[in-house]
Order: C-alpha cells, then structure tokens, then sequence
C-alpha cells in the first residue's frame, strides 16, 4: 500500500505505523476518531505494539509518557476539548524532555463547542498549553498528503530534540479523503533512546524527574530547555510560500485555511490581482524569517484563520510594525468557501489601492 | 561475627528526609528488601507520585520516573506496555491513589495491567500539610475539617481496596498496615506477593498500607502506631481482601 484513498485520520495512523510508533493511545472523541480505530484495527496486534482506549485523555496522555520513558515511540490523539485534559501530561513530558507525538484534529470552540473544523486551539498549541515555561514544536498540516509526510516528520523532530511534537490539524483534514502516498518506513527495529529508563542493567540507577526543592536547579532546566528551543528555531522552521515573487498583497494562513487561500488566490490572479501566500507549516517555530524577507518588499499582508484572530499576533510580531495587517477570520466551526475569502482579498485589494 | 541485618543493597546510603515516625522509610526499605531478594534490582522500574514519596527516586537504587499526581497507574501502564520484561510499581499516597487516580488505578486493574501497586494510606494529604483525604475518618481532624470529618458533608473514608477487590482484572489486593514488628513482617510478605503476581504474569496486583504520620495526625510515633490498632484498622481491617493468584494461600 504505497498509495492509497484515505481519510486524513487513517493516514495519519499509517504513517505513525510507519514511522515506527509502537504505542498509541486514545480516547474517542469526534473529529479524530477514525485515528484511533485505524490504531485498534492496525497496531493492537501487531508484535511488539499496544494500543490502548484509555478512560481518559489525561491516562491516555500519561501511558504515552510511561512508554516513551523506557524509549518506544508513542502516540495519542485528540480534538480540541480532549486535547485540554491531556496539557498537564505534555508539560511533564516537556519537562523531562521525552519525545511524543500528539495529534489535535481541533473543532470549534470553546467548550464543547461543535465537531466541525476550526483552528481556535492555535494560541494553545504555539504557547506550550499547559503550565510552566516551556514550547512543543508544532506542525500544521494542509492537506492528506502532508498529514503523513508530516508525521514522519514528527517522530524524527521529537526523538531528535527530545520534545513533545503537536501535529494541528482540523476536522476537515482529518475527515477528508485524498491519495496520499507513503515513502517513508521505519527499520523494523528502531535503536532504543540511550537516555530510555530500561532497569538498571550493567549500569547504574537513573531516575527521571522534574520536581526540585532548589529554584536555582529548576532555572538552569528551563534554561537548557530554552537553548533546544533556540536551534529548534533556527533549525526546523518550515514554511511554503505560492505565487509571492511578485506579490503585492500576501494572505498569511496555516492548515485547512491555507488550502481555501490558495484558491481564493488562484481567483484573484484570474482577475489580475497580484496576490500571493505565505504558509508557516511549523506554526511553532514560527517562520518569523520569512515574514520579514516578504516585508523588504510586500506592504500589505491579510491573515486569514478559521478563529478570530490568532496567528495574526505572530505575524504582527514578526513584522515589527514594517507591514499592514489586516484580519479576516470565522469562528466556531465555519468553514469558508475560496470565493468568500477571495472577495475579501479583492475588497482590500482595491480598498487599499493596489488597483 | 555474623552479620545479621544491614542496608539492602537496593536503597541507597543516604538520608531519608521523612519526619520521625514516618511510615515512608519502612516502607521503602521493605520493598528495597523483596527487590533485593527476588533479585529485581536489574529489572525494577518504580513510579513515585507528588507527595511525601516525590523524592523516592533519591532512595531507591533502580530506576524511576516521577508520576503527575494520580497518574501513576497509567504510566505504569504505558512502561509495562512498551518494556514488558520490566518489573513495574507504583508508589502512591491516598490522595493520589484513592482520589485524583481513581479512575487511573481502577482501569489499570480492570485491564488486567500486570503491574504493582504500593498505596500509602495515612489518611491525610502529608506533604501539603494535613489536609482531608479520601481515606480521612469520619470525625478525624484535619486542617480542612477543622470540625471533624463529617460524613454528610465530607463524605465516608473511601476503601478504595475493597473497590480495587470488585475488579476483575485485580488478582491479589491486601491490605497491611507498619506499626508493630509482626505488622511490618506481613507487610514484607505481601510486598513480595504482590511482586511475586507480576512475575507470574497474573495481573494486576496492590497493597495497601496503613502508615503513621505523627506529624499530621499531631501524636507521638507511639501514639501513631496504637492509633492505627485503635482507630484506623477498624475502618480499614487488615487482611487479605482477594487473592485469586492460584497459590496455596489464594481464594
């Protein structure tokens, strides 16, 4: 099965399987649910593998931390309310610097909000999400294609840094079906972490923690934490630019959003509007560098999300008051049509005199 | 000259930073003991909890991770899971086992998980300072019932090893209690049966241990102890609750 029709959840499942994930746990919860089945049915008997439904998101997430402690690859997902219960376990996971992958196929919020797509879990994800001082790289997939590529992608991120990876998705992504190909497999044995808790065997004891009575100890953890995240910054930012060479607007947007821009884009160029995008496809790190490379040339920038404004922050960020940003946004669980967005784009387009 | 009793090779030589009276350090050396005689050292993966406990991984010479509270049975869960041949416990309070990971502790025995549960019940939260637990007595005094535990209001003292027993993925639950030296003997060999079970491959197993806390119960140590034949092990009586391993002593 190097290619296939599937829906974003499946495919993600397949590539984790691929990647080597060994253990995954989950709770259901809609939009992601065929994620997990495709777990039950695909990785629950396979040797050497454990699947779980857990009775909780937050037992889920702490069976990922148990076996990612002895080194196995492990996995869990979520959509948006679940993904709330499961921050307390990503804090400790972040905090003992161990490897896992989460996947949040987030829905409209907040609360129980509904099932749909929405990206509203943006801040959540790029701030860390739980509590302390601490970031997870974070991965925003647009299409079914780039679900699998990307958790490929995570598995190596997460053991190599050390660091829980999200990958964000939405409902749509995760519901969708598309032919995605899979070029990627794992060794059926992957080397066990080196740093894994396996007994004390021909070596001394180790232990791994995070509480410490002695603030000056837990400073110079979060100060080793924040030197990964500084390469991880200048390593692994990742980001898509279409049609921006010689842009005059550009549409910054991430996921499901992006792939709505690009036809709205493609419209607006029908018509001669010299439109481009910018895609950040880690949204954390964000790709602060190449929002100021566009901003030598490119004054005006349209954010658009599937939330009321929440990138819009990064990219103001980045910009450093160099551009002009303007904001088109839906809520809750609506999803915008390409023509919609490229309405907008033609209204500031000429509102802002480009034509 | 015939050496008769030393440190166990599997606890550290280092101090234990337990109140005097603690029932933590005999505990600790007990467990420290069977992993030392069933030759466990090597294979051991323990799972301290926030807590009293939170520094265990400073005192016991295998390896360990420190749980989230009340997530203990989970991460058990999850290492057992991915490392089998591990030999896996939990090292859990009351407020960790019987009240935050209720839900933790119950599916992992529900699921059979063949891992190990060592819970602590000295009927208050010990580390933030007193406070009610789920195991609390009823009219016990705490520094949040102030007025006495009372069961309208605070509820009854949660058996959570009697509710572990109705499980059937639990095969072997026992409850002891270390306040006298026949106390600590039974609690040895429960310790070495419950560890015994995972061996075995049997299932889920757990033991529960009635310990002093002279400093949050506001006795002396020798107070504490004759509290617990007094008062406590008449709410929690010791004994075996089930035990459907097979040997000679089972069901």
């Amino acid at each position: 099965m190097a290619r296939a029709l599937m829906t974003g959840n499946a495919a993600i499942g397949e590539a984790a399987i691929r990647a080597g994930c060994r253990c995954y746990f989950g709770y259901p919860i809609t939009p992601q649910n065929e994620l997990t089945e495709y777990m039950a049915t695909n990785l629950s008997r396979r040797k050497g593998c454990s699947f779980i439904q857990a009775e909780s998101e937050i037992a889920a997430i702490n069976m990922v931390y148990g076996a990612s402690l002895v080194g196995a690859r492990a996995m869990t997902s979520s959509s948006s309310p679940g993904i709330s219960l499961k921050q307390e376990g990503i804090s400790y996971l972040a905090a003992c610097e161990l490897p896992a992958v989460i996947v949040n196929m987030s829905r409209g919020g907040p609360g129980l909000g509904s099932i749909v797509a929405a990206q509203s879990d943006y801040f959540q994800a790029t701030r860390g999400g739980g509590h302390g001082d601490y970031r997870t790289i974070v991965l925003g997939p647009s299409s079914v294609q780039e679900l699998a590529d990307l958790t490929y992608k995570a598995f190596d991120l997460s053991d190599k840094y050390k660091i829980p990876v999200i990958i964000l998705g939405d409902g749509v992504l995760g519901q969708m079906m598309e032919p995605v190909e899979f070029k990627y497999e794992a060794p059926a044995e992957l080397p066990i972490r080196s740093d894994a808790l396996r007994g004390a065997k021909g070596r001394p004891s180790k232990y791994i923690k995070t509480f410490t009575s002695n603030p000056a100890e837990l400073e110079e953890i979060n100060w080793s934490l924040f030197r990964r995240y500084e390469l991880i910054k200048r390593e692994e930012t990742a980001w898509e630019t279409f049609l921006s060479e010689d842009a005059e607007l550009i549409v910054v947007a991430f996921g499901i959003a992006a792939r709505i821009a690009k036809g709205a884009i493609k419209t607006a160029r029908a018509s001669g509007l010299k439109v481009g995008l910018l895609r950040p496809i880690t949204l954390w790190p964000f790709p602060n560098e190449a929002v100021k490379e566009l901003a030598k040339r490119v004054k005006y920038y349209l954010v658009f999300e599937m939330n009321m404004g929440q990138m819009i922050e990064d990219v103001q960020l980045a910009l450093e008051g160099k551009g002009e940003v303007s904001f088109y946004g839906r809520p809750g669980g609506v999803v915008p049509t390409p023509s919609e967005v490229s309405r907008v784009i033609s209204r500031l387009y000429y509102q802002k005199g480009l034509k | 000259m015939k050496k008769i009793y030393s440190r166990p090779k599997s606890l550290k030589r280092t101090t234990f930073h337990y109140c005097p009276g603690c029932g933590h350090s005999i505990v600790h050396r007990l467990i420290c003991e069977v992993i030392d005689e069933m030759n466990l050292q090597d294979k051991a993966i323990g799972i301290p909890p926030p807590g009293c406990a939170v520094f265990a991984y400073y005192y016991f010479d295998v390896d360990m991770a420190e749980s989230a509270h009340g997530r203990g049975a989970a991460v058990a869960t999850g290492v057992k899971r991915a490392f089998p041949e591990a030999i896996v416990f939990t090292y859990q309070g009351d407020g960790d086992l019987a009240a935050i990971g209720t839900a933790e502790t119950i599916h992992a025995a529900n699921r059979k998980e063949n891992i190990t549960s060592i819970f602590i019940n000295n009927a208050v939260y010990g580390m933030t300072g007193g406070q009610m637990a789920p195991t609390t007595l009823s009219g016990q005094k705490t520094t949040t019932t102030p007025y006495g535990r009372e069961d309208n209001l605070e509820g009854y003292p949660l058996k959570m090893s009697d509710i572990i027993a109705v499980v059937k993925g639990a095969v072997y639950v026992e409850r002891c209690a270390v306040n006298s030296p026949a106390n600590i003997r039974k609690t040895k060999k429960a310790i070495r049966k419950a560890f015994q079970t995972q061996i075995d491959g049997l299932g889920f197993s757990l033991v529960e241990i009635l310990s002093p806390c002279p400093t949050n119960w506001r006795m002396s140590p020798i107070e504490a102890w004759q509290w617990i034949d007094d008062v406590m092990s008449k709410e929690f009586p010791l004994g075996v609750i089930k035990d459907i391993t097979g040997g000679k002593d089972a069901d």
